[in-house]
């Protein structure tokens, strides 16, 4: 359990959760890590915490390096558990530091924790001097909640974001250059996804405010800290942001008794006729926080579902919740369904994409139980149309 | 016609451009928003608006 110097007397001495599978319904097949940092200087600061169970872990590191009821500042970036979950417990052992937080941070901190911690709110733009250093605290709104809030230190270039740039990934590493770059990316790509979607205009001016500041290393709150990839972490953040898409498809369904599949699988004949890359996803099979990755940078989203009973079957409901939830913008829709007396799923689908402004520009298909060949071949023209809408 | 701020997430409720989205016509004033309009960024209520200082 030994920190790890990320710049001269700058420490992470955060947790590793290598058993971490289920993140409030957010699959980490990869684990995670919940990221603190310790400066040292004539103030000892602390920048968050970890999740309660690895406070042990946490404090092992910190006493490597200083005496923990030395500590001058904690920093909370952000109120959830996660990095907040230590909070009490360093006051206790630390027990002069005072907690700078956001305002939203102190009222939301106030609400779990049911203390009353030795606060000061720092604005947004403060800086706190802390001897040869100065922290300059920034606020986040809605990035990705309202408490959100960055720690930048001039003198190190070096931006503390908590959430912001972080991924799910439990490694033994703790920098991006130690790791294969596509992993990483596609970590933080599934954790934007899951997490930080429906802000993207709050991370636009996030981005505007950074592009002002000198920065040669970023440290999230999970997984591995920024150095060489920088640029390309900004970049796709720029992209997620905006809602840019790539022009490929991704299809969604779950089944009954395979009719709906055949439909999937029609449409990604028609859609591949027309140079369309697309990605299948049967609902049964894959995890929604999954899905939400393929849904990030996919400009057509098709999701089909039989009818079942007098709707679409609760998969899909439940796809559907957290999606509209999530509110991906600026993508084309397709719903498509098989029924077998009364037909209600395509209509529902439908309903939740334009509910989320999505352009659907073709009335899905429906078919009554089981699709013959010339109906499947009805199918795969209607996807060659939406290949051609999403070429133009 | 007075600007309200979300005193959740900083979102500015501009009665110039509305809430279309939501049904709220561009041009309705703050106080002429339905009572169940909600924050199109956080989901804060009506209640946690406050006039633009």
């Amino acid at each position: 359990m030994e920190p790890v110097e990320v710049k001269q007397g700058i420490y992470w001495v955060g947790g590793i959760d290598w058993d971490l599978r289920n993140f409030h319904g957010y699959i980490t097949q990869r684990g995670s890590t919940y990221n603190a940092y310790l400066i040292v200087d004539e103030k000892i600061v602390l920048v968050d915490t970890v999740k309660h169970y690895l406070f042990d872990e946490m404090l092992a590191r910190i006493r490597k390096v200083v005496d923990p009821s030395k500590i001058d500042y904690i920093v909370a970036n952000h109120v959830e558990m996660d990095h907040s979950g230590c909070l009490v417990g360093m006051a206790e052992i630390a027990e002069k530091a005072v907690v700078l937080t956001s305002p939203k941070g102190e009222e939301g901190l106030r609400r779990h924790f049911k203390k009353d911690l030795n606060f000061r709110i720092v604005q947004n733009g403060e800086t706190v001097n802390i001897g040869k250093r100065d922290l300059q605290f920034f606020h986040m709104p809605m990035v990705h909640w309202p408490d959100s809030m960055a720690t930048y230190c001039p003198q190190e270039k070096l931006l503390l974001p908590n959430d912001a740039f972080g991924q799910h990934i439990a490694t033994a590493e703790r920098f991006d250059d130690e790791v294969p770059f596509d992993i990483l990316r596609e970590e933080a790509a599934k954790y934007y996804a899951n997490i930080v979607l429906p802000y993207g205009s709050q991370v636009q001016k996030v981005l505007h405010a950074l592009s002002s500041l000198e920065i040669d290393m970023i440290g999230p709150s999970h997984g591995i800290i920024w150095r060489s990839h920088i640029p390309d972490i900004l970049a796709a953040y720029e992209k997620w942001a905006n809602n840019d898409t790539d022009k490929k498809a991704l299809i969604v369904y779950d089944t009954m008794w395979g009719s709906t599949r055949k439909m999937a699988y029609a449409l990604k004949d028609g859609l591949e006729e027309c140079g369309i890359p697309v990605t299948m996803r049967n609902l049964e099979l894959t995890h929604i926080s999954d899905i939400m990755a393929d849904v990030l940078e996919s400009r057509a989203i098709l999701i089909g579902s039989p009818t079942l009973n007098k709707g679409m079957m609760p998969t899909i409901g439940a796809l559907l919740t957290y999606l509209t939830g999530l509110c991906p913008k600026k993508r084309t829709g397709m719903a498509f369904g098989s029924y077998g007396w009364a037909e209600k799923s395509v209509g529902e689908i439908e309903e939740a994409m334009k509910a989320m402004k999505w352009d659907v520009p073709i009335d899905g298909p429906r078919i009554r139980y089981v699709p013959d060949p010339e109906e499947l071949e009805e199918v795969r023209e209607t996807g060659k149309q939406l290949g051609a809408i999403i070429n133009k | 016609m007075d600007k309200y701020v979300c005193t959740i997430c900083g979102y500015v409720y501009d009665p110039e451009n509305g809430d279309p989205d939501k049904g709220v016509p561009a041009g309705t004033p703050f106080e002429k928003v339905p009572d169940d309009w909600v924050c199109p960024i956080c989901g804060a209520g009506k209640d946690d608006f406050e006039k633009e200082a």
